[in-house]
């Protein structure tokens, strides 16, 4: 897994603190483009809070973030995005009160030659993007609370799409959704990564990681348990590292 | 606005034909809102042996209504993102008391421009709008970046703003004022018939032409439309409301003794059988544009985006990468300059500056952008809700006067409306609601 060049991130040594309490422990992994890796761990193993900040939601205390080998600084989720990196959150960042299109232009929203916000263009666009992403959806006009999970869903993916993120973080981008939902989540994931985009997945339920990760790191505690490649462990290497933070013998971390 | 009336039953592509209310695309609650408006103004018109509704009541109603309503348009963005003003009134008095010392004692006196130097007006315009946006400004700072909550940072400028007010101004009541200054309070400030009929037809050239932009907009993108037929109704209503204000204040005659004054200051004699009309004010002319420019920023802007995704959802919109902090300095100097704006009026109206100018707004504005279907708990309001709930407010308050309610249940009753126009909303929603 080292001879692939330079990786899309690199997050090296990075800790964050919350008062004494040590979230991110030194722990350090990375990420290459077409490379889908799972992050995996108990609830407050720390997963959600060292991808934080690469998305900017929280600053490190300490370490460095690297993207394509640059040591790049992201105080805030403006430097992130200015850096190309899309998140997905668990609690799904959407405004419930706006529509899908305000939803998906919020931040970076199409203007008219006059300054002013280009409502029709930007539904005209957010028609294009969903009729390829989810063609049955067609609450183009109500705000998005009126959305079921899965619809909402594919607006907070729609809106990391459409931006041409290079590096996708998803946050449990199933957890809300039914068997149908899921499987367009998945194909989707697959068709981001035959495009190049390297995807940070969080998530707990093993089976989407052992079908759609090519690498899981895994953590416990704060701190990194290690990173293995999907395709030589088994769900119980994988389960032993995250119950027990035991290493599977034989196998390169 | 994108989250106005929810379109229920869009959903389900039946045979059926819609209804007349949807093809016209109306906002019910904006209905409802009207429908209660004309209800109270009929009823005291009837009490009253028709006196509600003349045209010197509709005038005096109108220039009553400005100073509140130009407040509840920027609170309407304060209650959106989940903020509260409760100083509004203070900082009205406070940027009322620099511009009467400035306009009485320091321009023409200390700095020897002289009475009635056409300087003063705009100095003093300047100046009591520079105060409220600076003090709404420091507002906002403390709110977004010191986060201590709206509600106790405005309750304590409650008590600095109108009490340096009192210390600026001694605690004298500072008049007269200066006679360019006077002209945007109503009475003294009127643009007479020709002028007003003018500008309604330039207004209603403007409602048209917007009307059909937005279709045009829709029809580039191959969106559905409205059917024609909607459209020009629409195009009609705007266009008898915009024509129907400007006949009834022209058609309020200036009395023969503010006439007889007019010519004598200009060392003329009244003509015999000369009469005149006082036309639009001033003032209302202000809150049309306040309206225009604030319903632009609501829908139209960036800003107006950020205040309604940060209302809906304050975490989405921080990871959107917005700048909630400044978003929030922003909004807070915005309502400070409406309140800089709202002295000038109100001041200018009362022809004077006094200690108690502008007491008890607060409640009076964050009522009427209640009343006018802004949610406190945030991401739902329009201005155009809030300035008919300032009208509705001062209606009511006017025609019990008029009909002579005591006091008390004067605010008895105004409270009252107040709660029951909440229920009455949150009734509306669960309704609607229910139905998406």
């Amino acid at each position: 897994m080292n001879n692939r060049g330079t990786p899309l991130v690199e997050l090296r040594d990075i800790s964050i603190a919350f008062g004494g309490v040590k979230a991110v422990d030194h722990v350090s992994i990375d990420l290459h483009p077409g490379e889908v890796v799972g992050l995996l761990g108990h609830n407050g193993a720390g997963k959600s809070t060292l991808i934080k900040c690469l998305s900017g939601a929280y600053q490190k205390d300490s370490g460095e973030i690297l993207i394509n080998g640059q040591r790049v600084e992201i105080r805030n989720p403006r430097d992130a995005r200015a850096q190309n990196i899309e998140t997905i959150y668990q609690t799904l960042a959407l405004a419930d009160n706006l529509d899908a299109a305000s939803n998906l232009f919020l931040g970076r929203e199409l203007v008219t030659p006059m300054g002013l916000v280009d409502d029709a263009q930007m539904e005209a666009e957010t028609r294009k993007i969903m009729g390829r992403l989810n063609p049955n959806f067609r609450k183009f006009k109500e705000p998005v609370k009126a959305l079921s999970g899965g619809q909402r869903q594919s607006v907070a993916i729609a809106r990391a799409v459409y931006f041409n993120a290079r590096i996708l973080i998803m946050d449990e981008p199933t957890a809300a959704l039914g068997p149908h939902e899921t499987q367009m989540v998945a194909e989707l994931i697959q068709e981001l990564k035959a495009q190049g985009l390297g995807i940070f997945l969080i998530e707990h339920d093993i089976h989407n990681v052992m079908k759609l990760c090519d690498r899981a790191s895994v953590m416990k505690n704060g701190q990194l348990v290690g990173t293995v490649n999907v395709n030589e462990v088994t769900d119980e290497d994988i389960l032993g590292m995250i119950i027990l933070g035991k290493k599977p013998e034989g196998v390169a971390c | 606005m994108k989250n106005a009336a929810p379109q229920t039953g869009q959903t389900q592509i039946g045979q059926k034909k819609p209804s007349l209310l949807k093809s016209l695309e109306i906002d019910t609650r904006l209905l409802g809102m009207i429908g209660a408006f004309v209800l109270i103004c009929l009823v005291f018109n009837v009490i009253t042996d028709g006196r509600f509704l003349t045209a010197r009541n509709i005038f005096n109603l109108s220039i009553q209504t400005v100073s509140v309503a130009i407040m509840a348009t920027g609170m309407v963005f304060v209650i959106v993102t989940r903020h509260i003003d409760l100083s509004v009134g203070a900082i009205l008095a406070m940027s009322s008391a620099v511009m009467g010392v400035l306009q009485v004692q320091l321009l023409p006196h200390a700095l020897g421009l002289g009475i009635g130097n056409p300087l003063i007006a705009p100095i003093t315009i300047l100046g009591g709008l520079l105060t409220g946006t600076l003090i709404g400004a420091l507002n906002g700072w403390l709110i977004g970046y010191q986060r201590i909550p709206a509600f106790i940072v405005t309750l304590g400028g409650l008590l600095i703003w109108r009490n340096f007010g009192w210390y600026l101004s001694d605690g004298q009541t500072l008049g007269p004022l200066d006679a360019h200054f006077l002209l945007l309070g109503g009475i003294e400030g009127t643009l007479g018939t020709t002028l007003s009929w003018a500008l309604g037809v330039i207004f209603s050239i403007a409602a048209l032409w917007a009307i059909w932009q937005a279709r045009a907009a829709k029809m580039r993108h191959e969106f559905p439309v409205k059917p024609i037929w909607a459209e020009v109704t629409m195009m009609g209503v705007a266009v008898a409301a915009i024509l129907g204000l400007v006949a009834v204040f022209n058609a309020y005659e200036m009395p023969i003794g503010r006439l007889k004054r007019m010519f004598a200051e200009r060392g003329e004699v009244l003509p015999e059988g000369f009469t005149a009309n006082y036309g639009m004010p001033i003032s209302v002319l202000l809150l049309v544009t306040v309206a225009v420019v604030m319903t632009l920023v609501a829908r139209r802007t960036r800003l107006g985006r950020y205040i309604f995704a940060t209302g809906g959802n304050p975490d989405a919109a921080e990871l959107s990468g917005i700048n909630t902090r400044m978003l929030t300095v922003k909004i807070f100097a915005l309502m400070g300059f409406l309140c800089g704006l709202s002295a000038v009026v109100a001041q200018a109206r009362l022809s004077n500056h006094a200690n108690d100018i502008g007491t008890l707004d607060e409640l009076r504005v964050i009522a009427a952008a209640v009343i006018g279907g802004t949610a406190l708990a945030g991401g739902i309001g329009t201005i155009y809700g809030a300035i008919l709930g300032a009208i509705i407010m001062q209606s009511l308050q006017s025609g019990m006067a008029m009909v002579g309610v005591d006091a008390p249940f004067q605010n008895i009753i105004v409270g009252s409306v107040l709660v029951f126009a909440v229920w009455i909303d949150i009734q509306y929603r669960k309704r609607t609601g229910e139905k998406l």
